[in-house]
């Protein structure tokens, strides 16, 4: 059996949405800045894909820019919100320990040309709180920027009350919400969002595409200098076929939302209360906040590259946050923010479901994943040693 | 997978030889630490100078288990003194290779069997060049990237 449970890295292209691209690839595959009528219909399409997205999230069209993924809307969002505030003398920036590179990487950027950055600690479940972003707000901080969802562990943080501090402190605020739209309600006008980040391939649209929303009276820094495209703040020819996809899919997965959930938390929830029978196993992220697709747990005396490919050997295709899957030295930073020591945060595996995934997947699952911790430990050294001190 | 593995690494990651630990082991050496990611136990059963059986425990990523599982391959049955001349290098290429990230595995691997012999020399009374078992640091083999 083949079960494919690393859909936080990404997913399957929907059907609907890969024939909307085919559509724009090869019948209407004009350019919208073109005149004639070719053109001009590009140009009516563009105009509905974004008014389409805009109705998914609360929020006007005019307010979403194309780009390429999710990290380009999170450098953009950030570097134009750094650069307003440089103009007023503000460049203090919060963030939280948990992001994903593409802001974190971001503000370490920042950080070289003079800004000050606060990441705000998070719990062992990952969250951050609202009253944490109100005292670590100063008089010259320009944006807070949090994560909707982790990547890594699943925690959603409570956005709406974070955004609501933050207009009332008159601070910018964007969210990263690359693994939460298409998986959760996300609404901008009701969540008190200035900026938000998206990237399509997360809810079955195509690679390579994804947007930024960015609130009436915030200018955007353009990233790429040329044409006017995207009203001046992100040139290049839009790529139409891509963002067709990813409004079909979209509208989709909007439409699907309350089944979807339902469907894919039972997933979850069944894999997390029989993986959390093994021995010295946990869930990591919190229980209670927690993206409806995604389960990460721990397994201790064991390490995730090991874990990985003997699960891939059963077909199971997972992911980790050992140091040895990230190329890095360290395992991952969110496991670290959470607490968990290097040799506990060496040993864990996310399984992240989507629409596609099945009852008979998770069984699966439930079915081969004991055996490979237990092979495993019966190898590790660490833990003959903690069996010997337990007993 | 980020990891481009020869067929040899992922035979021996999948069936590895000698996993396991021998009771009253004449020599025992561990190496590396959780925190790195990577720790190797080597036990050994030693008879008039030759090696005799040969066990291992790893905590570590499928290198560092491929690494530990053909070491032990390549010192079964050979004298003390051969498996002393056991090289990082001949344990990658006894493995048709490693990436280049995981090279820092086949040093543990070299350093955890001499650890087991240095035990073995400690325990009898042996004199060796205490040269020979310089031990490196995890920050050798955490840096090595």
């Amino acid at each position: 059996m083949q079960v494919y449970a690393d859909n936080a890295a990404t997913a399957k292209i929907s059907e609907h949405a890969l024939s909307e691209m085919i559509k724009y690839y090869s019948d209407e595959y004009q350019n919208p800045s073109s005149l004639h009528a070719f053109g001009q219909a590009a140009a009516d399409a563009l105009t509905d894909a974004r008014e389409r997205i805009a109705k998914c999230l609360g929020c006007h069209p005019q307010g979403i820019i194309f780009t390429s993924g999710g990290s380009e809307a999170d450098n953009q969002a950030i570097i134009s919100a750094a650069k307003l505030g440089a103009r007023k003398n503000k460049k203090h920036i919060i963030s939280t320990a948990i992001e994903h590179h593409a802001v974190l990487h971001t503000l370490d950027a920042l950080k070289k040309q003079g800004y000050e950055i606060t990441l705000l600690p998070v719990s062992k479940e990952g969250l951050v709180t609202a009253e944490q972003v109100r005292d670590a707000i100063r008089e010259d901080t320009c944006l807070v920027s949090v994560m909707f969802a982790n990547n890594e562990i699943g925690t959603v943080q409570p956005i709406a009350e974070i955004g609501a501090v933050c207009r009332e402190k008159k601070v910018l605020f964007h969210t990263d919400a690359v693994q939460a739209v298409g998986h959760m309600e996300v609404d901008i006008e009701k969540m008190n969002i200035d900026m938000l980040s998206l990237s399509a391939h997360k809810f079955h649209g195509p690679k390579g595409v994804g947007a930024l929303y960015c609130k009436r009276g915030i200018v955007l820094e353009p990233l790429i200098a040329g044409g006017a495209q995207e009203r001046g703040k992100r040139a290049g020819t839009e790529n139409l076929p891509a963002i067709m996809g990813m409004a079909a899919a979209l509208d989709d997965s909007v439409a699907h939302l309350p089944e979807y959930t339902a469907r894919v938390s039972s997933i979850r929830d069944k894999i997390i209360d029989a993986l959390s029978t093994i021995p010295y196993s946990f869930l990591n992220g919190s229980r209670e906040h927690r993206l409806p697709n995604n389960v990460n747990m721990c397994f201790e005396g064991i390490e995730g590259e090991s874990l990985l490919l003997m699960l891939d050997m059963f077909g199971i295709a997972a992911s980790s946050g050992s140091a040895c899957t990230s190329g890095s030295l360290d395992p991952s930073h969110v496991l670290l923010a959470i607490g968990l020591p290097h040799e506990i945060a060496h040993g864990s595996l996310r399984l992240s479901f989507s629409e596609y995934s099945t009852e008979e997947e998770a069984d699966y699952i439930i079915e081969k994943v004991p055996g490979v911790v237990e092979r495993l430990r019966q190898m590790s050294p660490v833990w003959e040693k903690m069996m010997k001190e337990n007993n | 997978m980020a990891m481009n593995y020869s067929p040899l690494v992922m035979e021996h990651f999948t069936n590895p030889r000698n996993v396991g630990e021998i009771e009253n082991a004449d020599g025992v050496g561990e190496v590396g630490n959780a925190k790195c990611g990577d720790i190797m136990k080597i036990y050994l059963k030693i008879d008039d100078e030759i090696i005799t059986d040969v066990k291992f425990k790893t905590f570590g990523c499928a290198s560092a288990i491929a690494t530990s599982s053909i070491a032990t391959e390549l010192i079964k049955g050979k004298p003390v003194s051969e498996a002393l001349e056991l090289t990082n290098k001949a344990v990658v290429e006894a493995l048709g290779g490693l990436p280049a990230v995981k090279i820092h595995c086949s040093v543990l691997a070299e350093e955890a069997v001499k650890a087991a012999v240095k035990d073995y020399y400690d325990k009898n009374g042996i004199e060796y060049d205490a040269e020979m078992f310089k031990e490196s640091s995890c920050d050798h083999c955490c840096h090595a990237e």
